[in-house]
């Protein structure tokens, strides 16, 4: 902790007021990061498609009114959302070249999203002994398809923070960590931002019909 | 057989872990070998150099499928190639020329020209450019293993559920397609992504939107619908993995399913795939054009606003495709008005071309013979395809071989004549000597007579009933003679491809130096030495107008005026990390498609690591001193 504070002393008097717009390669990232957010956009597009195609035909498994518990998943949601505001304030505390608060916002970034990820698994488990299974129905596949490639998102960016917090404790807020902190927060936002259309889409469409 | 393939696998698993340094005296000996310096490289103009060898090397395996299918087609009742031998050379030829020979020489033409064209040093992110093409490498080459291992992929390249699913296709064959194109679309994806943030952010001081070469433009507009068009395959792909593989029921109707969400997924995709393998030819033409006509592009602003709206209507017009699908009248009406509406630009295109040629002083060099050939012949293409985006017409022609002939118009036509002429054209800035004028004509009559020959007569054997993907026909269906002339066609084009190879070889034979500026060049790439430094330009340049390069021989200067002092330049290291994530993923292909989990999840797990391992790795570049690029600059005017 002592030699990563004397980094970051170190590191602040070169660091701009953006820092992970500071160098080319920095700004190389972001713009790319944007387009492959693009890219990503798309592919969760279809798989809402696919959902929306083929939600009905539950076959003889449950429903989507039958199925969904509203709380548990609002309580996801919440723990989601929040855990996007905490990225933002990691973010602030970057460019305010405060290591602490960098590291400690992205931490409980992290632990937010393990325990959205606890959460989820604990739903499928609970769905799975409902009958609701990823080969039970056409329902049943485009449901995990679209949820379990969220999932994966969620578990990857967790890990991806989580790399990234080793380094910047070996290495300190350089100009090198900014843009890296910097983009896997828009990684973060975006994964927030296909919960919530999932939120909507799939559990409160699901519950009116 | 899956044993095999299994230890096969874990040893050159075993392999790559021993060369990322546990064997010393291994990993020197293979350092310094000048394969490893390939297949490290993050320079753009080597990785070009990759994907012309990777692009090349399919297209004569999907070649020669399409030379089988035509001597199975020479008599009626042959039966020299029959039933599901034909289906897999059909399926397997499309795929090959569609994934991996038109895009990567699209590719290929792309990362040697773009930076140049540009004035930038580099692509935006150089290991990601060695991972797009390893990823494409590797994917082509699952596919294509399945020649070698048997059961190869036979529901044609768009692999249209049910024919696809387990019941109706048991094995591993559409596996190889599902797997095999899935591998190699996350390296078409990373390569379009890169193009895109090059174009936007590594441009020389002056080089405005307006005043990119028209190719550069193609290009552009072309990466942005790989970046939004691919994600629908990859969707698609995994959809039909899971069925195939883990049992869902996505296309089952009994399970609840339905078949047609893959048609509309794919072609989503697939028609943005067709102006993305056309636009950068449309590109390379109008380069080729202005300079052998030595007049600047006619309309120029027309050209860019043409490629925009073609790169937008093509998202816009999938479902005309599928007209006999039963989407119901107002849905073909509306894509049918939609896909007519693109001739419109098309056409502000081919009369840009012609006027460019108009009062011109035309060379006819082989690159302009390509060029001028490729007029009339995508015309012809294009009003077939008028024809066929309209739904009544649609309903006689669909699945015929008028299609088959319509899009061989196109792609041939359109794609293969403009990536010849690109290769024509900046062979000499590739690789320092031209190509043999002489030969080049010969084989551009050879095979500009031959796809003729080939295809034209096509457009009536669908008009006499033939279907598309049979594998023969019978003698009192009147249509001998046709496949006749056809095949005899397809033997010359085959005829003219291996001319262009001899030609190759030849022209190495006896190289000369080409100079910086063999063509009397219009734009920055002309700049430099052929075959450009390593770091593409000394000092970057100013750009001041449109043809930025002519604007200054015009002002009677030799030179670009440089932007930037000389100084030390910064370039990106060697990487081996882009060619063990690949290698990951292909064994994970191969794991999958043998239904051998372990092998599969190790791949994928391989993959992560290695990701993870580039994010902790330092990786800084190095720079090269000016008194270095003195020297170098100073043996390439010599």
């Amino acid at each position: 902790m002592s030699t990563a504070r004397v980094e970051h002393t170190n590191a602040a008097t070169g660091l701009s007021p953006h820092p992970e717009r500071a160098t080319m390669e920095g700004r190389n990232k972001i713009i790319g990061f944007w387009l492959f957010l693009g890219a990503e956009t798309v592919m969760f597009a279809c798989f809402f498609g696919v959902y929306l195609a083929l939600r009905n035909s539950s076959l003889d498994g449950p429903t989507t009114q039958e199925l969904y518990h509203i709380p548990m998943v609002a309580v996801s949601t919440l723990i989601l959302l929040f855990s996007s505001l905490t990225s933002v304030l990691g973010v602030v505390g970057m460019q305010q070249h405060n290591y602490k608060k960098t590291m400690f916002w992205f931490g409980v970034t992290v632990l937010l999203g393990a325990s959205f990820l606890a959460l989820e698994i604990y739903e499928f488990f609970v769905y799975v002994g409902e009958g609701h299974t990823f080969t039970s129905s056409a329902f049943g596949s485009a449901f995990y398809t679209l949820l379990g490639t969220h999932g994966a998102h969620v578990l990857f960016g967790v890990c991806w923070i989580t790399g990234l917090l080793f380094q910047a404790r070996k290495r300190g807020l350089t100009q090198e960590m900014a843009p890296k902190f910097f983009v896997a927060s828009l990684y973060w936002h975006f994964i927030d931002v296909v919960w919530v259309f999932i939120f909507t889409v799939v559990y409160l469409m699901g519950k009116v019909g | 057989m899956a044993t095999i393939v299994v230890l096969v696998v874990f040893a050159l698993f075993l392999g790559a872990i021993l060369t990322g340094g546990y064997n010393k005296e291994l990993n020197n000996r293979l350092r310094s070998h000048w394969l490893w310096d390939w297949i490290t490289t993050t320079d753009h103009k080597k990785i070009a150099v990759l994907y012309l060898l990777g692009g090349t090397f399919f297209f004569v395996i999907g070649g020669i499928e399409a030379l089988l299918m035509r001597t199975q087609l020479l008599f009626p009742n042959n039966d020299f190639i029959v039933g599901r031998e034909f289906n897999e050379l059909l399926s397997m030829h499309g795929t090959n020329m569609i994934f991996f020979v038109a895009m990567p020489l699209l590719f290929a033409l792309m990362n040697a020209v773009i930076p140049l064209q540009i004035g930038a040093r580099d692509v935006a992110f150089p290991f990601l450019n060695a991972l797009g093409f390893w990823l494409f490498f590797f994917g082509a080459l699952l596919m294509n293993l399945s020649l070698l291992f048997g059961n190869s992929p036979d529901s044609g390249w768009t692999n249209y559920v049910p024919i696809a699913s387990n019941v109706y296709s048991a094995g591993t064959g559409i596996d190889y397609y599902v797997l095999g194109v899935q591998i190699s679309g996350f390296g078409t994806l990373m390569g379009g992504l890169n193009f895109i943030a090059t174009i936007i952010n590594m441009r020389t001081p002056g080089m405005s939107f307006l005043r990119m070469p028209l190719f550069t433009w193609t290009s552009f507009v072309s990466s942005a619908l790989i970046l939004f068009g691919f994600p629908p395959l990859t969707a698609g792909l995994f959809l039909v993995m899971f069925e195939r593989i883990f049992g869902a029921n996505f296309f089952d109707v009994a399970a609840g399913g339905n078949p047609v969400i893959w048609q509309h997924l794919f072609w989503i995709f697939g028609h943005p795939e067709v102006y993305i393998v056309i636009l950068p030819a449309f590109g390379i033409m109008s380069e080729v054009i202005s300079t052998f006509a030595k007049k600047r592009l006619f309309g120029y602003n027309s050209m860019v606003f043409a490629t925009l709206l073609i790169g937008f209507l093509g998202f816009m017009v999938w479902a005309h495709h599928m007209f006999t699908v039963g989407m119901g009248p107002v849905a073909n009406s509306i894509f049918a008005i939609a896909t007519m509406a693109i001739a419109v630009p098309t056409g502000i295109k081919v009369f840009n071309w012609l006027f460019t040629m108009w009062g011109g002083k035309i060379r006819f060099t082989t690159a302009m013979l390509y060029a001028v050939g490729f007029i009339p012949t995508f015309v012809m293409g294009g009003v077939t395809g008028v024809m066929l985006a309209s739904p009544p017409g649609d309903y006689q022609y669909h699945d015929s071989y008028f299609v088959v002939a319509h899009f061989h118009y196109v792609l041939i036509g359109g794609t293969v004549f403009g990536i010849l002429a690109g290769c024509y054209y900046w062979w000499p800035k590739m690789f320092g000597y031209k190509l043999n004028e002489k030969l080049g004509k010969w084989s551009f009559w050879i095979f500009f007579i031959g796809f003729h020959l080939t295809f034209f007569i096509q457009h009536f054997l669908g008009f006499f009933g033939m279907p598309r993907r049979v594998f023969t026909y019978q003698p009192e269906d009147g249509v001998t003679m046709i496949n006749q002339i056809s095949t005899v066609g397809a033997y010359m084009q085959a005829l003219g491809v291996i001319l262009i190879v001899v030609n190759v070889i030849y022209s190495y034979r006896h190289r000369t130096p080409a100079g910086s500026d063999p063509w009397d060049g219009r734009t920055l790439e002309w700049t430099i030495p052929s075959p450009p430094p390593v770091y593409n330009f000394a000092q970057l340049p100013k750009v001041r107008a449109l043809d930025a390069f002519w604007h200054e021989k015009m002002q009677g200067n030799k030179q670009m005026e440089p932007a930037e002092p000389l100084g030390p330049i910064h370039m990106p290291n060697n990487n081996h990390l882009p060619f063990l994530m690949s290698l990951g993923m292909f064994v994970s292909g191969l794991g999958f498609v043998f239904r051998s989990w372990e092998v599969g999840a190790l791949g994928l797990a391989f993959f992560f690591l290695v990701m993870f391992l580039r994010s902790f790795e330092k990786d800084h570049g190095y720079h090269i001193e000016t008194d270095e690029i003195q020297r170098i600059e100073k043996g390439a005017n010599a």
